[in-house]
């Protein structure tokens, strides 16, 4: 088995599968859960609850590592090229650079903005009324925020690349 | 002003704006024009 194939094609590999369950779970997020929860919570009784104590732990736990790995396998990728693309040295790789940076500013979000106002907004950390509404606000807006910017960071990285070169300079 | 990531389609939209802004960045940075 060559370098190239373990480099490229076992690392391009785990990378989009790591990033496939990081932007579903995200999408399943906005898309689903979040509708999903306010129609459960105003029925009478509410019934939000099996959601919230089952669903969404598990789904955070694949959701943020997920993310780790997927920038851990965007790194390896970029190999030795991992600092003319953040910083914009070459212009081969200002595409996947700016790819890079969103993934990057999005894993940001999740271990800073999202999992920890999570964790007051599901109990896990002791918090009022006043501070869990805050919470889940602040969760809220850091996941839409991640919504907007994987659209332009799953551009990049798709058309990142000499291959597709043109995709920018034509 | 309403926040347009409170509702999924602003947000969407707001990805697609960004998308635009970046493709015409990246294009600019690329080719120094």
């Amino acid at each position: 088995m060559s370098w190239e194939f373990i480099h490229y094609g076992l690392g391009r590999w785990l990378h989009i599968l790591f990033g496939v369950t990081w932007v579903g779970l995200l999408y399943y997020f906005n898309f689903v859960q979040v509708d999903a929860l306010k129609r459960a919570n105003a029925e009478t009784p509410p019934a939000g609850g099996a959601i919230t104590r089952h669903v969404v732990p598990l789904a955070l736990f694949w959701f943020r590592w997920a993310a780790v790995a997927t920038w851990v396998m965007g790194a390896f990728l970029l190999g030795d090229k991992f600092n003319q693309a953040l910083l914009f040295r070459e212009t081969a790789y200002v595409p996947i650079g700016i790819g890079a940076w969103l993934g990057t500013i999005m894993l940001f979000n999740v271990w800073v903005l999202i999992w920890p106002n999570q964790k007051r907004v599901l109990g896990l950390v002791a918090a009022s009324e006043d501070e869990k509404a805050k919470a889940r606000r602040v969760a809220f807006l850091a996941s839409r925020t991640n919504v907007v910017l994987s659209i332009p960071m799953i551009f990049f990285m798709s058309s990142s690349g000499l291959l597709h070169y043109p995709v920018f300079a034509g | 002003m309403k926040n347009p990531l409170d509702s999924l389609w602003g947000t969407v939209l707001c990805g697609l704006i960004l998308t635009a802004v970046l493709y015409f960045l990246a294009r600019a940075m690329m080719t120094g024009g």
